[in-house]
């Protein structure tokens, strides 16, 4: 009936010295990867979109679709 | 049940006292079972306020009178025999685990399937008809609409749609 006595102290010092490092590797891949995986592919698309866009032309498809209230289209 | 005995003996005080004062009132109001120390096997209160049995029997009380020397001359079932009479379960008793959690997840569904009844029976026999909006002609022409109006063109809706032949891009 002679048990090893247990360890009684530094239970959350043992814990967090074990999961804390954890913690920052693993914050710190997450924020890499949406970096890498949602933000920059967002901003090629918005400047792929914006390298071929004509302002213009666009308004004035718009206009004839018969979308705004300003301008009717024309041969009204 | 040290309670109840210190309780006696202020009332055979008070008899004597308050008879003289109330002429014949008893004085002291009868101790309830549930006001005094109870037992609990609890993970969190490991050292409950009383000891588990409270009304020794003969060996039980030899047993305690050897406890108050040398703990090394006790056996090992002397031993276990008096951590039953200050506690019910051990911890790894009250502990355990069950599968009481199969129960439960079970009426949960139950409950949920339940519920999707009358929420069924509700959308037939209480709602009224859905606004003309829901009609499949007015969708069509709401279609038409966005992507005239040219929403999300660069990463969302207006993005599948091929402006220049009319059809959805592949």
């Amino acid at each position: 009936m002679s048990l090893p006595k247990p360890v009684m102290r530094g239970l959350l010092g043992k814990r967090l010295r074990f999961h804390a490092p954890i913690a920052v590797v693993l914050s710190i891949v997450a924020a890499v990867a949406f970096k890498y995986g949602v933000t920059e592919p967002r901003k090629q698309a918005y400047a792929d979109f914006y390298k071929q866009y004509d302002a213009v032309k666009e308004f004035n498809a718009m206009r004839e679709a018969g979308v705004f209230e300003s301008v009717r289209p024309t041969g009204e | 049940m040290l309670a109840a005995r210190v309780l006696r003996l202020v009332g055979k005080r008070a008899i004597s006292t308050s008879v003289c004062v109330r002429g014949g009132h008893a004085g002291v109001a009868k101790v309830e079972e549930y006001t005094l120390p109870a037992y609990f096997d609890l993970r969190e209160n490991p050292l409950p306020d009383i000891s588990y049995v409270q009304n020794l029997s003969p060996e039980q009380a030899s047993l305690k009178e050897k406890e108050k020397g040398s703990w090394a001359a006790l056996s090992d079932e002397e031993k276990i025999a008096l951590y039953r009479i200050s506690f019910k379960q051990s911890f790894a008793e009250m502990t355990r685990g069950s599968s009481e959690w199969k129960t439960v997840v079970a009426g949960m569904f139950f409950v949920v399937g339940f519920t999707g009844l009358i929420v069924l029976w509700q959308r037939m026999f209480v709602y009224g008809p859905v606004p003309r909006t829901f009609d499949a002609e007015y969708k069509e022409k709401e279609l038409q609409r966005v992507l005239d109006m040219r929403m999300n063109p660069v990463e969302g809706f207006g993005s599948k749609w091929d402006y220049e032949n009319k059809q959805w891009k592949k």
